[in-house]
């Protein structure tokens, strides 16, 4: 792997097609062709092409590490992958194509920058392709990428492409913002614009995948607008050796959004108690500020109960506080979703129950249209419901702050996570009442 | 970059330590397995910074096979005291003993034998999550592991039916007799890992520096000579990995890229004093990591068959 010089962004990126488009080959590529493989991967590779691949080396195998994928030839779970240019380092989400497998699909994805959509240059646009950018799109994924593959099988047809274009363009805009998206003609088969330009494509005149990867603008990715700080852990040393530590109480999390400083006046929520920021404690030493997505413990004015759970929140851009909510949700479980059923319900570091109190309605993924009241909603099926919880969240759409607008769902007695949700926008912000604490 | 930037260790870290923290929040009795090896020595600065000034809320366990290096043992002793924590050890002879494992025919590794010792000292002290340093660019089956493992009540990995794991928000629920196996640093590379080391100016055992070393050549690996036997009283703890007549032992200038015990760690031939020769070497590196590791090189599925059955 290159060595890399400090400092140097990290891009998280994962692929998503129908079976056969072709993923695991292009990660392979991606691997093989910027040199992030090593001797005896390669060889690996070569053991097995001569077993089962007549010879032919089989990128897809670098990925498929499960003895199941490899003998079926599909890819069963997210398998994550690490590379790195002199440029930026990678973080890649294989995520697979097989209808019952979307689940791991918005679990890939719901970390990554960047999302690359594969579609068979043969195939076209199919279900899966409508699907996998819808999905994207709701997980609030700023980049896009459509990787148009196997266009060697179309002899580079410049109609071909444009038609695909065309037809994606089309549904785009139904899906929602994304900051950009790029349209990239491929083979990842033969390496054409993956990491080299392609020479049978004299038409294209835009980055290879690579390049574009290398330089898409993500800086400005992060939210650092509406502090907001989910209180993680109580950092009270019990025997302290340092005895002026003896009253250290600190609140200790990751910051889900925005920049807080020493002296900063925050309030603490549910409780709506205003304070002050004393001190922002880290092992390396205090900070006069801290920022989204950094872990610090923070130390306030007063000794007020505070637990795992309650929220730190700036005093501009309330977030919004209530029981009953509404929120998309992506079921992940074979036994479906219906009204009526009780959960735990996992927002930013609290755990409450929750009751589904109502089905709203359901995505048709080949019109990407709302159905309306649907009975029940099945492993893999995107619809919005209603949520009551047995105790108010303090949250923010998901839209705006994708840390404290989503949420998971857990199965009772079982534990399976059965859902993924987010969480619409706030009707009325929290409107504390200030009373300044005085002791 | 802009002040309010994470470069890519800072990333990392940040969310490591989330992990960390979600431990020490959702679980009543974890652990934290600490070998002395490279990766968990970067949990345990991890843990410094997610629990500081606070002592660590949770003991360092280790599962020794009897095998290992001797100047592994002495560090790892020696950092829990440090840094004022609680290690328990068990071992596989001690398994014997008690009848949890038994010594398997023709096989001197005893890599396979940590899984029974790990589950039974899960069980005796009722640990409900184990900390753990592996990292998915290690191996193929790893890349498929979660942040949040799940264990079934027989120490059981299920790849197929594995939670999903989604956001930042980890599903930490286990039933009584079910475990947690966490991993902060499932998405560090073997690069990452010593340019935090660099940066933190972390100590490491000298093992990972070259020293001069009695070698033989075996399976396409230069293998460490064990030490002598010298109670005879007892059966050879290392018969079987001892060279044989035509493996000549030859003194050699090396050191280990990854540590396992004596008996599957591969020594490689190297001429690195610091960590920033280590940096340079992994760069230039033509081989993977578990490349020199005598227990992966079985088949190609033999991590996740090891893990399936309980191994972390």
């Amino acid at each position: 792997m290159p060595h890399t010089q400090h400092p140097i962004e990290l891009l998280r990126f994962n692929t998503c097609g129908s079976v056969d488009d072709g993923k695991s080959t292009l990660i392979g590529r991606l691997l093989y062709d910027s040199k992030n493989l090593m001797e005896d991967q390669i060889e690996a590779l070569e053991r097995s092409a001569d077993i089962t691949g007549g010879g032919q080396i089989n990128l897809a195998n670098l990925t498929d590490g499960l003895r199941a994928e490899r003998e079926q030839g599909i890819t069963i779970d997210v398998a994550y992958r690490y590379f790195a240019t002199p440029k930026r380092k990678f973080i890649v989400a294989d995520t697979p194509g097989h209808v019952q497998y979307t689940r791991n699909m918005v679990t890939g994805a719901s970390t990554a920058n960047l999302s690359i959509v594969l579609v068979d240059a043969r195939q076209g646009v199919i279900e899966q392709t409508r699907r996998h950018s819808f999905i994207a799109a709701l997980l609030g994924i700023p980049h896009l990428v459509i990787a148009v593959n196997k266009m060697d099988l179309v002899e580079w047809k410049e109609e071909r492409f444009q038609e695909i274009r065309d037809e994606i363009e089309d549904f785009l805009p139904k899906l929602g913002a994304f900051r950009d998206v790029k349209f990239i003609p491929m083979s990842a088969l033969n390496g054409d614009n993956v990491v080299e330009l392609s020479k049978a494509c004299k038409w294209y005149g835009g980055p290879t995948l690579l390049d574009h990867l290398e330089t898409v603008h993500i800086a400005s990715d992060r939210n650092l607008n509406a502090f907001r700080f989910p209180v993680q852990w109580v950092n009270r040393p019990n025997n302290p050796t340092d005895q002026t530590l003896h009253d250290f109480r600190g609140l200790s999390g990751q910051i889900a959004s925005g920049i807080v400083r020493k002296g900063q006046e925050v309030v603490v929520l549910p409780a709506g108690i205003k304070t002050k920021v004393t001190d922002i404690w880290t092992y390396d030493g205090s900070v006069a500020e801290a920022f989204c997505p950094q872990s610090v413990t923070v130390c306030l004015q007063h000794d007020i109960d505070i637990s795992r759970g309650d929220m730190i929140v700036g005093l501009e851009n309330l977030p919004g506080r209530s029981s009953e909510l509404s929120a998309q949700v992506c079921w992940m479980h074979s036994r479906p979703l219906q009204a009526g059923k009780k959960y735990f319900l996992k927002h930013g570091t609290q755990t409450v129950q929750a009751i589904v109190s109502k089905l709203e309605s359901r995505i048709n993924m080949t019109t990407l249209d709302s159905d309306p009241e649907p009975a029940a909603l099945a492993i893999n099926d995107i619809g919005r419901i209603r949520i009551k919880t047995a105790k108010p969240l303090i949250f923010d759409g998901y839209s705006t702050n994708h840390l404290t607008g989503a949420f998971i769902l857990i199965e009772q007695g079982t534990n399976a996570t059965v859902a993924a949700g987010m969480l619409s926008a706030p009707t009325e912000a929290v409107k504390p009442e200030y009373s300044d604490f005085a002791i | 970059m802009s002040s309010y930037h994470l470069d890519h260790l800072q990333y990392l870290e940040t969310e490591a330590i989330h992990v960390m923290r979600e431990v020490a929040a959702e679980f009543e009795r974890p652990a934290l397995l600490f070998s002395g090896g490279k990766d968990s020595i970067c949990l345990l600065r991890l843990a410094e910074k997610a629990f500081r000034p606070s002592d660590l809320p949770m003991p360092f366990l280790n599962v020794e096979t009897g095998h290992e290096f001797p100047e592994l043992l002495e560090f790892r002793d020696r950092r829990a005291k440090e840094l004022g924590a609680k290690l328990i050890v068990r071992t596989v002879d001690e398994a014997f003993a008690k009848g949890i494992a038994h010594p398997t025919p023709g096989q001197v590794s005893r890599n396979q034998l940590q899984i029974p010792v790990l589950l039974a000292a899960i069980e005796e002290f009722q640990f409900d999550c184990a900390i753990g340093g592996a990292r998915r660019d290690e191996e193929k089956a790893r890349a498929k592991e979660r942040f949040f493992s799940f264990r079934d009540s027989f120490g059981q990995w299920d790849p197929k039916n594995q939670r999903p794991e989604i956001w930042n928000l980890y599903n930490a629920k286990v039933n009584p007799g079910e475990n947690m196996r966490v991993f902060p640093l499932s998405n560090w590379t073997e690069m990452d890992v010593w340019e935090y080391i660099k940066k933190e100016k972390l100590e490491v055992p000298n093992l990972y520096f070259s020293h001069e070393r009695e070698c033989f050549r075996r399976g396409g690996q230069w293998l460490p000579v064990p030490p002598p036997h010298t109670d005879a009283t007892k059966p050879d703890p290392y018969a079987g990995a001892r060279p044989k007549p035509n493996e000549p032992i030859k003194k050699m200038i090396v050191r280990v890229r990854t540590i396992a015990d004596m008996i599957s760690t591969g020594m490689i031939e190297s001429k690195t004093d610091t960590i920033d020769d280590i940096i340079a070497e992994v760069a230039a590196a033509r081989v993977t990591e578990r490349g020199t590791r005598a227990d992966d090189k079985a088949s190609e599925a033999a991590m996740e068959d090891r893990k399936k059955a309980g191994y972390f």
